[in-house]
């Protein structure tokens, strides 16, 4: 399956996924160079310091409100605001109704990404006990872009992943190594800037 | 469900809105004030055809449109390491002023002024003080208005108020009425609660503390920079401005005004050559 180039990659997960967005970073390239946004649904208050776990081999930064999108970072959605992309490709936060018990919320980051970067989005849901991604992933696939789910069997909570699989029928459903093969290693997305 | 408008869309009804009622909305963020209005149509119920002709022929529906809009949450005490940092740097610093002025812009319904009538009690200062809160939304400043929180929030503001570093008795503050805390009068007797639109009304008084959190992210980036302005006309001179927390000036046009006081926690002051900018 050839793919034209994504210009961003969204990563929904919720409980079980930390291990898996560890091994998804320590597998990304270093010359990756589109922007990687990852939403994860935290306790109030606990895994504050997410940022270090996830980042021991790569800068993750929580961007602040209107701070660029740039190639070649890793973002992390701060705790309790829901993460939009503008027009003008710079974040925007969000503090509003918690969606899906969430915030921030996998859906709204996905939905605002489609928005956006329509065709040149790529959005991959793990593992999780909400069903929370699935809306988002239908509105990224719907908008041309490319959807993809950690397939349940290697996924510590199901729920998440059954869901975003059960509402988009052309999701990839892949394991955490073949999600590292597949996504970032699409030599277009590798080129140097 | 209405899933999706287009910008064009969303333009035509925030020109409508502006042509009929004067409000304008044109300059908020695209991306959060789309999600405001796709929620309204769900919790209305109705099409974006529809919106428009009740917006047209129904002064109340848009009432109810308008409040609906902007993101009313707030907390007392929200982020307690800010209000630790006022208690350390900035109300020395207030101590210094015979009247001390202070604007909470964006203050919904009223949490934050409240918060902030404590400190300035508890430092022995809330007598000189004038503390001027104002609001787009009606509504929430007829409610702040009231000083009537519900008591199962202010269960969580305890907790709040204690990482601030405050010591005194939170109880001592507040009647508790049913399910009712109805915040004391003297702390709400040198608050003044007023409308205010940051987008079209202008500088009222000058100000040596300007509040704004958690109101600047619904903004683009260039309506932000003329409500930065008007924070900058409406400053004493070297005085302080408080951000949200995720809200930063670094992508502002007026950066170079202020100096940092703390980073963490967006707290910036004029810088000395600035006054009245
Ligand atoms: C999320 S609340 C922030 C409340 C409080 N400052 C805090 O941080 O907890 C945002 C508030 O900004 C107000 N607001 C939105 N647009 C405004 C405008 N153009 N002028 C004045 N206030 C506005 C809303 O009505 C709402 O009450």
């Amino acid at each position: 399956m050839t793919r034209p180039n994504a210009d961003i990659v969204v990563i929904g997960g919720s409980s079980g996924s930390i291990p898996v967005l560890i091994k998804i970073l320590d597998g990304i390239p270093a010359g990756f160079s589109i922007p990687v946004v990852i939403v994860v649904h935290r306790l109030k208050n606990v895994d504050s310091d997410l940022k270090a776990i996830l980042g021991s081999r790569h800068t993750i930064t929580e961007p602040e409100d209107k701070e660029p999108v740039l190639n070649g970072h890793i973002y992390l959605a701060p705790q309790n605001y829901h993460l939009l992309v503008e027009e003008d490709r710079t974040f925007s936060l969000d503090y509003s109704e918690l969606i899906n018990f969430s915030r921030p919320s996998i859906d709204v980051t996905f939905a605002g990404v489609a928005d956006i970067y329509k065709e040149r989005s790529i959005g991959i849901v793990l593992s999780g006990s909400n069903k929370d991604g699935a809306e988002g992933l239908q509105a990224i696939i719907a908008a041309g872009g490319m959807g993809v789910v950690q397939d349940p069997l290697s996924a510590e909570y199901t729920i998440m992943p059954e869901a975003a699989i059960a509402m988009n029928t052309a999701a990839m459903v892949l394991t955490p190594s073949n999600i590292i093969t597949t996504i970032f290693s699409i030599p277009g997305n590798r080129q140097t800037m | 469900m209405m899933r999706e408008i287009t910008n064009e869309e969303l333009t035509e009804l925030l020109i409508l809105v502006q042509a009929q009622y004067g409000y304008d909305f044109t300059g908020y963020a695209t991306s959060s004030i789309k999600r405001r209005v796709l929620r309204f149509l769900q919790l209305a119920n109705v099409t974006l055809y529809d919106l428009k002709y009740h917006i047209t022929n129904d002064p109340d529906f848009f009432i109810w449109f308008k409040q609906s809009l902007t993101v009313n949450v707030t907390e007392m005490f929200r982020d307690p390491h800010f209000y630790r940092k006022l208690r350390e740097v900035v109300i020395p610093v207030l101590a210094t002023y015979p009247v001390i002025k202070i604007w909470h812009a964006g203050c919904a319904t009223g949490e934050e002024p409240f918060s902030m009538a404590i400190l300035l009690h508890e430092a022995g200062l809330l007598d000189r003080a004038r503390i001027y809160a104002t609001d787009l939304n009606d509504a929430n400043l007829q409610k702040a208005a009231t000083g009537i929180i519900p008591l199962p929030a202010m269960k969580h503001y305890i907790a709040n108020y204690q990482m601030t570093g405050g010591t005194a008795d939170f109880a001592d503050y507040y009647t508790a009425r049913y399910d009712n805390a109805i915040i004391h009068n003297e702390l709400r007797r040198n608050i003044i609660f007023s409308q205010h639109n940051l987008v079209t009304d202008y500088v009222f008084n000058e100000f040596q503390l300007i509040c704004c959190r958690n109101v600047l992210i619904y903004f683009n980036r260039d309506l932000q920079n003329h409500v930065t302005d008007l924070f900058c006309r409406s400053m004493a001179p070297l005085g302080f401005l408080a951000l949200g927390t995720k809200e930063s000036l670094l992508f502002s046009e007026q950066r170079n005004k202020f100096e940092v006081v703390s980073l963490k926690d967006k707290i910036f002051r004029l810088k000395n050559d600035q006054a009245k900018c």
